[in-house]
């Protein structure tokens, strides 16, 4: 993603009253979608905020009880952030980690804008990454506010005070105090610039099994809190009919049996469809099956996902559209020679369908509309969108839409949207509600899995010589895919980075002395969004999968075939997960199992994985699974081992049976029997192994999803010989 | 109309009509919002609930079958069942919406079976997706709650016909294999 937030102009232009004179500039300048000059766009987005941090800063809240507060700018939905982003805090400030807490912060760009990307929001694997050097300098600098006020309460030099545990000590006078007692004294000491940091090699919490989740109770016994679990006084539950393709809108409809189905409110017609607001979710859904509604379907897409498919192989095949632009984005030598020039060549096409995301809980979010005043209460994954959407909707400033954060079921990228797709439809249907009545949209899990946003449908095709020594000597390579970026308020700067990344910075590109590789984005009325390590989903398969082919070819070992390429390309880091992988996989495979590998750096973080698998009645099994990753320094081994665990499940579920298929512009899927995903009884076994690094944190969330698919194909190469062209690997019903 | 259910112990009166599910009562009429809403048709296993011990998935039990049942809902466990300790201890949870569909699963196969082996977790609990993929560690705590903490992990984490293979061949490496 890049850095910067183009605020495009805003619909309403009619800003709330009551606003100074600085947000009402602000606020034309929204409006007019021009940026102030001397004005962040973090200070646009922020303006109107009631959200100021605190006496320790943003992010350190401490109770007189002596426990500590964490506010997380990073929603936790499952990757373990919130574990990693409080023990950074409690070590530098030496907190009694027992006593930690962590809660969402609240939403302000200005204050919580992920470093990594100006505005408020998680994703790219970043929380830790964009958050290390500013949360070490919020709890260092705590710490020093407190040992500040110790000296001065105590009479005793700052430098003699110890604190461990949470509790400041002065040996010699025999004084200690915790957090609590000084919590007032310490607020009124002016907060350090550069407060020191620890050398690493002091850590005492950091990269140990001590940083454990903080919510796995709350997430046993049922107390947690999501957004499908909102019950406000007096709150409606909505449901929506949208229309069955993409790009309908509503013509008629007809909402008199809905109405009179029991606890069913009212009827809205919204810009996504027609809302039914009830006293409960049961009522809204049976009023929606009373529902008709006629859509106008005169500007739908309409094609088959087959029909994209073999448009998508013509483009590349040169046989697209003559106004298609193709894109270079890595070339070297002669592009001439890369398309010909005989001897040992490979020549391989790869297919990868739409997915869904398929959160546990389908999308859902609670909206309050009063006038100007909005108050949403979701998991937002991407708090500085949805205020801009929402604000957009009312009328308002973008940093006066108030968000209250909570956990989400499962994101893997579906919550963090340009369009705030769910969040605007719950703000609409709060509009028209009015009066602040709290309205929770619920989406059932057809609404979920046909609302689209999929990972992009995208073609490969690509061509590589080898030279006399059975390297690579040209590479050709040819990516189509919908992008992601186009016409977001975030574009890439050049081609799509979501589309070509982890074949862009390939080490086996690198490696290669001649490459032309280019990409297109040709356009579909389906919306399409990241997905869980975005474009490694697809990247990473045809690199690792066509390097074995390569190997193959060549007559060498797979291994040993990568760790050549690695040392051309002075790929240490790949080299090394590699490595450690092989050595702790050990020597041979399981009987009756065959071992696939596969290496991919995505996020910052490179991992390796050694995956057994066989065939059971004729379908892929995975058993064992070694894993290594380089993530830079680690903050939470368990829960890196975590994120292995599940990154793998989540990528191997894709790789065996995600599909989502359109038939004449409508998915044909709807729920967990035509969407199949992987089981306990299909769930490999995955060993993790973390590489010693004492470079920054890098990601964990996603690098551990794309490598798996590879490895299984290579696997399946082994046994059959024959290379994997399209995935999914299984098809058939769930 | 109301109905009665007997819900965690209690008698309950519900207004809600009797071909609402039970999933829905328990939520929006009762405010018992442990058990979570996935799929709405049997396939995910996060709506989980217990009727007269069997696991149920109450998206698809209309109360109108439920006169006379005995219905435990997660929150009847208390939050320091075995189960739940070791949910806790091997940090099961990621995101969390699914598990307490997979404790209440889990909990019926030990009142059933006090020592499974893999297969009968497999066929217990292959009913409840998770999406964060907790599979392995799921595994893991239904059998440290079962009192079989020092299977080695690796054997307990394969599916049943290959337990003996992997672990013979896998020793006792990094995080997955430790005990």
């Amino acid at each position: 993603m890049t850095a910067s937030l183009d605020i495009r102009p805003a619909d309403a232009a009619n800003p709330a009253p009551g606003l100074s004179r600085r947000e009402l500039v602000v606020g034309a300048t929204l409006a007019g979608g021009a940026l102030l000059v001397g004005c962040s766009p973090a200070d646009l987005m922020s303006a109107g905020s009631k959200v100021k941090p605190g006496a320790f800063g943003p992010f350190i809240r401490f109770d007189p009880d002596g426990s500590v507060t964490v506010l997380s700018k990073h929603i936790e939905f499952g990757q373990g952030n919130h574990a990693g982003l409080a023990a950074i805090v409690a070590e530098e400030l030496d907190a009694d980690w027992s006593r930690v807490k962590v809660i969402h912060a609240p939403a302000n760009a200005k204050l919580y804008a992920n470093g990594a990307m100006g505005v408020q929001l998680t994703g790219g694997s970043s929380a830790i990454s964009n958050s290390w050097d500013q949360l070490r300098k919020a709890g260092a600098g705590a710490r020093a506010m407190f040992v500040q006020a110790a000296a001065s309460q105590w009479n005793v030099p700052a430098g003699e005070i110890t604190v461990k545990d949470g509790v400041l000590a002065h040996a010699a006078s025999g004084k200690s105090a915790g957090f609590g007692p000084l919590i007032a004294a310490a607020s009124k000491v002016a907060p350090p610039q550069n407060p020191t940091l620890k050398d690493p090699k002091a850590f005492t919490l950091v990269g140990t099994d001590r940083v454990r989740r903080k919510d796995s109770q709350a997430k046993s016994d049922g107390t947690a809190r999501y957004t499908q679990d909102v019950r406000l006084p007096d709150m409606l539950v909505a449901v929506v009919a949208h229309p069955p393709r993409f790009g309908a809108t509503v013509k008629s409809f007809d909402s008199e049996a809905a109405k009179k189905v029991a606890g069913v409110v009212e009827v809205y017609q919204i810009p996504t469809g027609v809302a039914v607001a009830a006293d409960s979710t049961f009522a809204a859904r049976m009023g929606r099956e009373a529902l008709k509604v006629e859509w106008d379907e005169s500007k739908v897409e309409d094609r088959d996902s087959a029909t994209i498919a073999a448009q998508w192989r013509d483009i590349a095949a040169g046989k697209g559209p003559s106004d298609l632009k193709w894109e270079a984005f890595d070339s070297k030598g002669d592009a001439a020679a890369a398309a010909s020039g005989g001897g040992q060549v490979l020549e391989a096409t790869y297919d990868f369908p739409y997915l869904a995301h398929a959160t546990m809980e389908p999308m859902n979010c609670v909206a309050q509309v009063d006038g100007h005043k909005v108050k949403l209460t979701f998991g937002s994954q991407g708090p500085t969108l949805d205020q801009l959407a929402a604000a957009k909707i009312v009328g308002t400033l973008p940093g006066s839409v108030e968000i209250e954060t909570l956990f989400a079921g499962g994101s893997f990228g579906r919550r963090a949207n340009f369009q705030s797709d769910y969040v605007a439809e719950c703000v609409q249907i709060a509009k028209k509600v009015g009066g602040g009545r709290p309205v929770k949209l619920v989406w059932t899990r057809e609404d979920d899995m046909r609302a689209g946003y999929f990972r992009p449908l995208v073609h490969h095709a690509v061509r590589v010589r080898l030279d006399k020594d059975g390297y690579p000597a040209t590479w050709r390579h040819r990516i189509v895919s919908q992008s992601i970026m186009k016409g977001s308020p975030m574009p890439s700067k050049g081609p799509d980075q979501t589309a070509i990344e982890g074949t862009a910075g390939s080490p086996y590109l690198k490696a290669t002395p001649i490459v032309d590789a280019q990409v297109a984005l040709p356009e579909a009325g389906v919306p399409v969004l990241w997905w869980r390590s975005v474009g490694a989903t697809h990247t990473a398969f045809v690199m690792e999968h066509t390097i074995d082919q390569l190997a193959r070819k060549a007559g060498k070992d797979p291994v040993d075939y990568r760790r050549a390429l690695y040392a051309k390309a002075g790929a240490q880091r790949h080299l090394a997960a590699l490595n450690l992988a092989v050595e702790k996989a050990g020597p041979a495979a399981t009987p009756g199992w065959t071992r696939g590998v596969a290496v991919h750096e995505s996020f910052g973080s490179v991992v390796a994985q050694v995956a057994e698998v066989k065939l059971v009645d004729g379908a892929p099994r995975v058993g064992r699974v070694v894993t290594a990753i380089d993530c830079g320094t680690a903050i939470s081994p368990d829960q890196i081992a975590a994120q292995m665990e599940g990154g793998t499940c989540y990528g191997l579920s894709a790789a065996l049976y995600g599909e989502i298929t359109l038939t004449r512009g409508a998915v044909d899927q709807s729920n967990f029997d035509t969407y199949r995903v992987l089981r306990i009884n299909e769930a490999p076994t995955v060993e993790t192994h973390i590489v010693p690094s004492a470079n920054p944190p890098s990601g964990v969330g996603e690098p551990g999803t794309p490598v798996i698919g590879p490895a299984v194909a290579n696997a399946l190469l082994a046994i059959s010989g024959a290379p994997t062209a399209r995935l999914p690997l299984v098809r058939s019903k769930a | 109309m109301a109905t009665t259910l007997d819900i965690n112990g209690k008698a309950v009166a519900v207004k809600a009509a009797p071909e609402t599910p039970l999933l829905w009562v328990l939520r929006d009429e009762l405010g018992l919002t442990g058990t979570k809403f996935g799929c709405g048709m049997a396939q995910c296993g996060a709506c989980t609930v217990h009727v007269n011990g069997d696991p149920v998935r109450s998206c698809v039990t209309p109360i109108a079958a439920l006169s006379g049942a005995k219905i435990a809902t997660i929150e009847s466990l208390g939050g320091a069942h075995p189960l739940q300790q070791a949910w806790v201890k091997h940090d099961v949870p990621q995101c969390g919406y699914c598990q307490s569909g997979q404790i209440m699963s889990a909990a019926a196969l030990l009142a059933q079976t006090p020592a499974p082996n893999d297969e009968d977790i497999d066929n217990a609990m292959s009913g409840n997706i998770c999406r964060c993929g907790a599979y392995q560690r799921i595994r893991v705590a239904i059998k440290e709650a079962a009192g079989l903490a020092s299977a080695p992990v690796v054997a307990a984490a394969a599916a049943s016909d290959i337990d003996d293979e992997i672990a013979a061949a896998s020793g006792s490496t990094g995080r997955g294999a430790r005990q």
